[in-house]
């Protein structure tokens, strides 16, 4: 495994919710990543965001890593929940609030704040 | 760019309800929806992934730029 895909699985084993993005939550640059910031907001996760922009290199290692071809990907407690139609849809429905409550117990709200993290 | 994607989707899921939309005209921006029973039982990420398979070929060309899927089973 390489250096960068160590990392990015490090992210996605340890952040409580990961978003590999296009841009950062103060400055997305594509529309999708941000209907699934938007809906993760609306859910009340505590976000980090990576920017898959600044290398190429990121993108085709997560895609290689999680199986799934386009960006955003939505990460919760290591598991894969979907981009951004997925997202948008379980919040729609509640789903994520309970995936969430599930997977990081009922006081998630509170667990920490939007933050973002590079990988070089 | 329309018609070939409803193809690929047509060839994955035979007999089923495909349809795919150009969202900007642009023929790069793409909403697809697929209903089949092929998708009871399957979670929204296992969902997405068949549609994802069937689209393999224009996701890595490059001809997709960007595809929104809406799944549905049977039920």
């Amino acid at each position: 495994m390489t250096e960068m895909q160590d990392q990015i699985k490090g992210i996605i084993e340890n952040e409580d919710v990961a978003l590999f993005m296009k841009g950062t939550p103060q400055f997305v640059m594509c529309g999708n990543s941000h209907r699934a910031l938007e809906a993760l907001r609306r859910a009340g996760a505590p976000v980090t965001a990576v920017d898959i922009l600044p290398d190429p290199r990121i993108r085709a290692e997560l895609s290689a890593l999680s199986g799934w071809p386009t960006i955003p990907q939505v990460f919760v407690g290591g598991e894969l929940v979907g981009g951004a139609d997925i997202v948008e849809e379980l919040e729609a429905s509640g789903e994520l609030e309970r995936t969430l409550r599930e997977k990081l117990g009922d006081e998630y709200r509170g667990a920490g704040e939007e933050r973002v993290v590079a990988v070089a | 760019m329309t018609e070939r994607l409803e193809g690929l989707l047509r060839e994955a899921f035979p007999g089923d309800e495909v349809a795919v939309e150009d969202r900007t005209g642009g023929g790069d921006h793409f909403q697809v929806t697929v209903t089949s029973p092929r998708f009871d039982g399957l979670s929204l990420v296992e969902q997405h992934r068949l549609v994802y398979d069937a689209l393999a070929t224009p996701l890595t060309d490059g001809t997709i730029h960007e595809l929104r899927i809406k799944t549905e089973g049977s039920s």
